[in-house]
C-alpha cells in the first residue's frame, strides 16, 4: 500500500508528467486558455491514460513478455491507444450523452498526446506489475490535470497584464510553465 | 525538377523549420536538449524516420486505401521507429540510454504523421524525399541549437568539454524550467524580428501546431471509427 501511495505521488507531483517530462505539451499550450475547457481536457485524460495504463499493462505482461516479442511494444501500445481512445468514445456515445457532450471534443485530441504512450512507456521501463501500472497512470494524469489547470488559471489572468511587445503569444506562456516547473521542484524532497 | 527538390530542402530549413516557424514536435524538442550531443541525435533519429517514412509512404500512396490511410501511416512509422531504437542499442548505447522513453516517442511526433499526410501522401518518392530531408535537417538544427544554448549556459560546457568555470553556471538551464525559458526567449526573439510564425500574433500559441494535429488525429478517430464500422 505504501508503495503504491509513493508511486502515485511520485508521479503527480515529484515528476510531473509535464513540467518535468516534457510529455503532452500540445494540449498543454494549446488547451489552457480558461479554467473550463482546461478541467474538461484534464478529466478526460484522467479516464484515458488510466484506462490505457490497463489494458497496455495487461497486454505487454500478459502477451508480448510470454512470446518474446518487447521489441514490438511501440507499436502495440500505439494501436491499442487509438483503438481505446475510438472505443471509449463509441461507449460514451450511447451510455453516457452527458459525460461524452463535455469530454467529447477533447478524446479524438488525447491519441496524439504523447502522454499517454509516455504512460504505457514508463510503465514498461520500469517494470511495473498491473496494478502498479495503474496507480502509476492515475498519478501521471492527475499530475497533467493539476499543471493544466494551474496555467489555464494564470493565463485567465495574464490576459489584462502589460507584456512586452515581443513576449506576447507563446513565450509569456512558456515563462510562466518555466516558473511553475521552479516551483514542482519543491516536492522533489517529498520522496 | 531539381531547383523542385532544392526548394524543398530549403523549405524545411527555413521558410517551414518545423520547430521555429510550424511549433510541432514541442516534447523532445524541450525534453532531450540538455546538451548539444542529445539534441543532435534526437535530431537525427527523427529526421531517419522521417526520410524513409515519406519514402515508404509516398512509393505506397497509391495502394493505401484511403478510409484507412492514417492507421497504415502509423504502422510504417512505429516500424522505422523500432528499427532505429534497435540499431540505436545495438551501436550506440550510451545514446539509448540518454534518450530513453523519447526515442519511442517519436512515434507520436506530429512533424512525422504530418509530412506524411500533407506532403508525401500527394507528391513522387523523390520529391518527398527531398522534403523529409530538408524536415529533417531543419528539426536537427533547432535541436542542435537549444542543445548547445542549455548545455553553455547550464553546464558551462561544449560537447562536453568545460568552456565556463563553474562559479558562473546556471543549473538551471539543464534541469526542466530551463527548457522554457531557452524556448520563451528564442520565440520572442523570433516576434522581435517579425519573424514568420506559427505563435505569432495574439492568438498564437502552439494554435497551428495543435490545430493540425487535431486535425489529424480527428480524422484517424473517424477512419478508425468507419473501419470498425467495417469490420463489424
Amino acid at each position: 500500500m505504501k508503495e503504491l501511495l509513493l508511486i502515485a505521488v511520485g508521479a503527480a507531483l515529484v515528476n510531473n508528467v509535464v513540467l518535468s517530462q516534457f510529455l503532452g505539451l500540445c494540449p498543454f499550450l494549446g488547451v489552457s486558455k480558461n479554467v473550463k475547457t482546461a478541467s474538461g481536457m484534464g478529466a478526460a485524460v484522467v479516464f484515458v491514460i488510466t484506462i490505457s495504463s490497463l489494458v497496455t499493462s495487461i497486454i505487454y505482461n500478459g502477451i508480448l513478455v510470454n512470446f518474446h516479442l518487447e521489441y514490438l511494444q511501440t507499436m502495440a501500445f500505439i494501436l491499442v491507444i487509438a483503438a481505446l481512445v475510438q472505443l471509449v468514445e463509441l461507449f460514451m456515445k450511447k451510455n453516457m450523452p452527458p459525460l461524452h457532450k463535455t469530454m467529447g471534443i477533447y478524446l479524438p485530441l488525447i491519441t496524439t498526446n504523447c502522454a499517454v504512450l509516455g504512460a504505457a512507456l514508463t510503465n514498461v521501463s520500469k517494470n511495473y506489475g498491473i496494478i502498479q501500472s495503474v496507480v502509476n497512470g492515475i498519478g501521471i494524469s492527475v499530475g497533467f490535470t493539476i499543471a493544466i489547470v494551474m496555467l489555464a488559471g494564470i493565463r485567465e489572468k495574464i490576459k489584462y497584464n502589460d507584456i512586452p511587445e515581443s513576449f506576447k503569444g507563446s513565450p509569456i506562456i512558456l515563462i510562466t510553465a518555466g516558473l511553475m516547473a521552479i516551483a514542482f521542484f519543491g516536492f522533489a524532497g517529498l520522496i | 525538377m531539381k531547383n523542385q527538390n532544392m526548394e524543398r530542402l530549403l523549405n524545411g530549413i527555413g521558410k517551414e523549420n518545423p520547430t521555429f516557424v510550424l511549433m510541432l514536435g514541442m516534447c523532445p524538442t524541450l525534453a532531450v536538449t540538455t546538451s548539444l550531443i542529445n539534441g543532435f541525435a534526437m535530431g537525427i533519429s527523427t529526421a531517419l524516420v522521417l526520410i524513409f517514412s515519406n519514402i515508404l509512404i509516398s512509393l505506397l500512396r497509391k495502394i493505401i486505401s484511403d478510409n484507412i490511410r492514417i492507421p497504415a501511416y502509423i504502422v510504417i512509422i512505429a516500424t522505422l521507429v523500432t528499427t532505429v531504437q534497435m540499431l540505436l542499442q545495438a551501436y550506440i548505447p550510451s545514446l539509448y540510454t540518454a534518450l530513453g522513453i523519447y526515442i519511442p516517442l517519436i512515434v507520436v511526433n506530429c512533424i512525422i504523421l504530418g509530412r506524411a499526410e500533407s506532403f508525401a501522401s500527394k507528391n513522387n518518392v523523390i520529391v518527398s524525399a527531398f522534403d523529409g530531408l530538408g524536415m529533417g535537417i531543419g528539426f536537427t538544427i533547432a535541436l542542435t541549437l537549444i542543445g548547445f544554448i542549455r548545455e553553455i549556459l547550464g553546464a558551462g560546457s561544449v560537447l562536453g568539454t568545460v568552456v565556463i568555470p563553474e562559479r558562473y553556471h546556471i543549473t538551471a538551464f539543464v534541469l526542466a524550467p530551463g527548457a522554457f525559458f531557452a524556448l520563451a526567449v528564442l520565440t520572442a526573439l523570433q516576434n522581435k524580428f517579425k519573424a514568420p510564425s506559427a505563435t505569432n500574433g495574439e492568438s498564437g500559441s502552439c494554435g497551428v501546431g495543435c490545430g493540425s494535429c487535431g486535425e489529424l488525429s480527428g480524422k484517424k478517430s473517424r477512419v478508425a471509427g468507419n473501419h470498425g464500422n467495417k469490420k463489424e
